[in-house]
């Protein structure tokens, strides 16, 4: 009898000790991800007032694109992404083309009305990568419609 | 110390959002409880199909700010699902909606007296209206132009027609007073500027106080009979359709009831202005030479079929679209087989109200195999049509309404 009971106290306790390591574990986790979340957001959410510094860019380039951004390799992309995308995506720079003149009116526009801070000596620099990269590429008023995938319509 | 602060705030808004709020925010459902504190992955996510629910084709042009388009084929709907419909933003969406404590309060020189209400106030002390209403981004069709305009390279897809519901402007106006010299209401939201700089606001325009009195110009709660989702407006939307959508305001909290054109952020020329006087194209223009856009104009889109259907020969294809316009109506709509050389009529349905757009569609047969384009054009009661180039040039490429086209070919 007595055997018993300790038997059972042995076995309750087992089962106390096996919960509460599953509480800490689940605890941990939440505390975790918690953690993680959190930095991943304060990331997102950095001021943007100030160009992003320069360690702070990746640098992968795949087939002549910055992997990070889209943006075109070449002499001016870490400060055009230190710069530009410290505040809006690099994708409103892919999606659009100008010449040097066209591109330094956007910034000018951007300075006068949208918080861009003076770009000192890199807006040369800037300027020149834009308009090599960026620039018109020249079409008719209404082009032929291109890069039709042709599909089987059934009635 | 700041960021001691926003884990702070984010634990307040975590509270108050709760469950419902994350499923407002991913436009799904989430079905399981929550951890306190824990944001969904999909949070983190670049791409507004688990950020916002949008349909796997729907197109990204930036994602910071978000602007997202549809094609044409997706916009099949009668009536658009919020899945299918376009985003356009200026600034950040808003991170916390605060709906139990939101507010709109209605100042300006032309208001007889500042009044504030609650978001139930409104829901409940005037009359609802639900309306189908064209929602089209003034800088839709962008991309054609050239020289090319900065921007968002919108084609064909800033545009949607959802049902919204909500209150009259007008019965709001009427109700607060409205000295005889207001001609202008600009509306003011919670949307954050891109530079995070909290004393600017990305965008606050408004609509003259004409439009702003019409039967379909409403501050709407609700998109296709829910709750209006967090990235098109949640939980306050102006909507006056038929001007371009930058006047329908999101997340909006404050009116100002203005005795000259409202002079807010993204009101001044060049934003959502063109050329007084036409220019040829490339032209630099002053900004006092640039006039403010008011109304849409007259434009149709092919939504049936997909562009690059093949049929067999002697087989007929049927096609059909919707067409919208700032004005009445539309009165009718044609369609072109041989580049605008003929057109056929189409069948035009009546629209459910003003500013809803209308549904056409045709049967056609073709006459031999071929590549063939099929172009629409669609007329309103003034008489106004669809060109079939680009219109005149303007320096931020506003207001294409050239005829869309789709390709087939008969084998």
């Amino acid at each position: 009898m007595i055997r018993q009971n300790r038997k059972n106290v042995k076995r309750n306790t087992g089962i106390l000790i096996a919960l509460l390591i599953i509480v800490l574990v689940i605890l941990g986790l939440l505390f975790f991800f918690e953690e993680e979340e959190i930095s991943q957001r304060e990331d997102g959410f950095r001021d943007a007032d100030a160009p992003i510094p320069e360690e702070q860019i990746g640098g992968r380039i795949e087939n002549g694109i910055h992997a990070e951004t889209g943006l075109i390799e070449g002499e001016g992309l870490k400060l055009v992404i230190g710069h530009c995308t410290a505040c809006h995506s690099a994708k409103i720079i892919t999606q659009n083309a100008a010449d040097r003149e066209g591109w330094k009116k956007m910034i000018r526009w951007m300075q006068e009305t949208q918080n861009l801070w003076d770009l000192g000596e890199h807006e040369d620099i800037i300027l020149d990568y834009l308009a090599e990269n960026y620039a018109p590429k020249k079409r008719g008023r209404k082009p032929p419609l291109g890069e039709i995938e042709w599909y089987e319509l059934k009635n | 110390m700041k960021k001691q602060q926003s884990r702070q705030e984010r634990r307040k808004f975590l509270r108050k959002a709760g469950i419902s709020g994350f499923a407002a925010l991913l436009g799904a459902d989430i079905v399981f409880a929550l951890p306190r504190g824990y944001i969904p992955i999909a949070l983190e996510a670049k791409d507004p199909q688990s950020l916002f629910g949008k349909h796997p084709d729907m197109v990204t042009l930036n994602d910071q700010p978000w602007n997202v388009e549809a094609q044409a084929h997706l916009l099949d709907d009668k009536v658009t699902p919020d899945d299918k419909m376009f985003i356009r933003n200026n600034g950040l969406v808003p991170e916390s909606i605060d709906v139990e404590n939101w507010s709109l309060t209605i100042r300006g020189e032309a208001v007889n007296q500042e009044k504030t209400y609650s978001l139930k106030e409104l829901k409940e002390k005037f009359p609802k209206h639900t309306y189908q209403l064209v929602l089209e981004c003034g800088g839709n069709g962008r991309a054609e132009y050239f020289p090319p305009a900065d921007g968002n390279q919108w084609t064909i897809g800033a545009v949607s027609c959802a049902e919204w519901t909500g209150i009259r402007l007008r019965d709001l106006l009427n109700e607060v007073g409205v000295k005889a010299n207001a001609i202008y209401v600009g509306y003011h939201a919670a949307d954050t500027h891109l530079s995070r700089d909290p004393n600017k606001e990305p965008i606050s325009r408004g609509i003259p106080i004409e439009k702003a009195m019409e039967d379909e110009t409403i501050l709407a709660f609700q998109m296709n009979g829910k709750d209006i989702p967090l990235v098109h407006g949640h939980p306050l939307r102006l909507i006056a359709s038929g001007f371009p959508a930058s006047v329908s305001g999101k997340w909006i909290n404050g009116l100002s009831i203005r005795d000259k054109i409202h002079d807010g952020e993204k009101m001044a020329p060049p934003s959502y202005s063109i050329p007084c006087e036409t220019v040829e194209p490339g032209t630099s223009v002053p900004n006092e030479k640039m006039c403010v856009i008011e109304k849409m104009p007259v434009k149709s889109l092919i939504t049936y079929p997909k562009i690059g259907a093949m049929i067999k020969e002697g087989q007929k294809l049927p096609i059909r679209g919707h067409a919208w316009t700032a004005e009445e109506r539309i009165s009718k709509t044609e369609y072109s087989i041989d580049f605008g050389a003929s057109w056929k009529p189409c069948r035009t349905a009546a629209p459910k109200n003003r500013f809803a757009w209308q549904h056409f569609d045709a049967e056609i047969d073709f006459p031999k195999k071929g590549y063939y384009e099929i172009w629409v054009k669609a007329t309103d009661n003034t008489g106004a049509a669809q060109p079939m180039l680009t219109p005149g040039w303007n320096p931020k490429g506003y207001i294409n309404n050239s005829c869309h086209r789709i390709a087939i070919k008969v084998t």
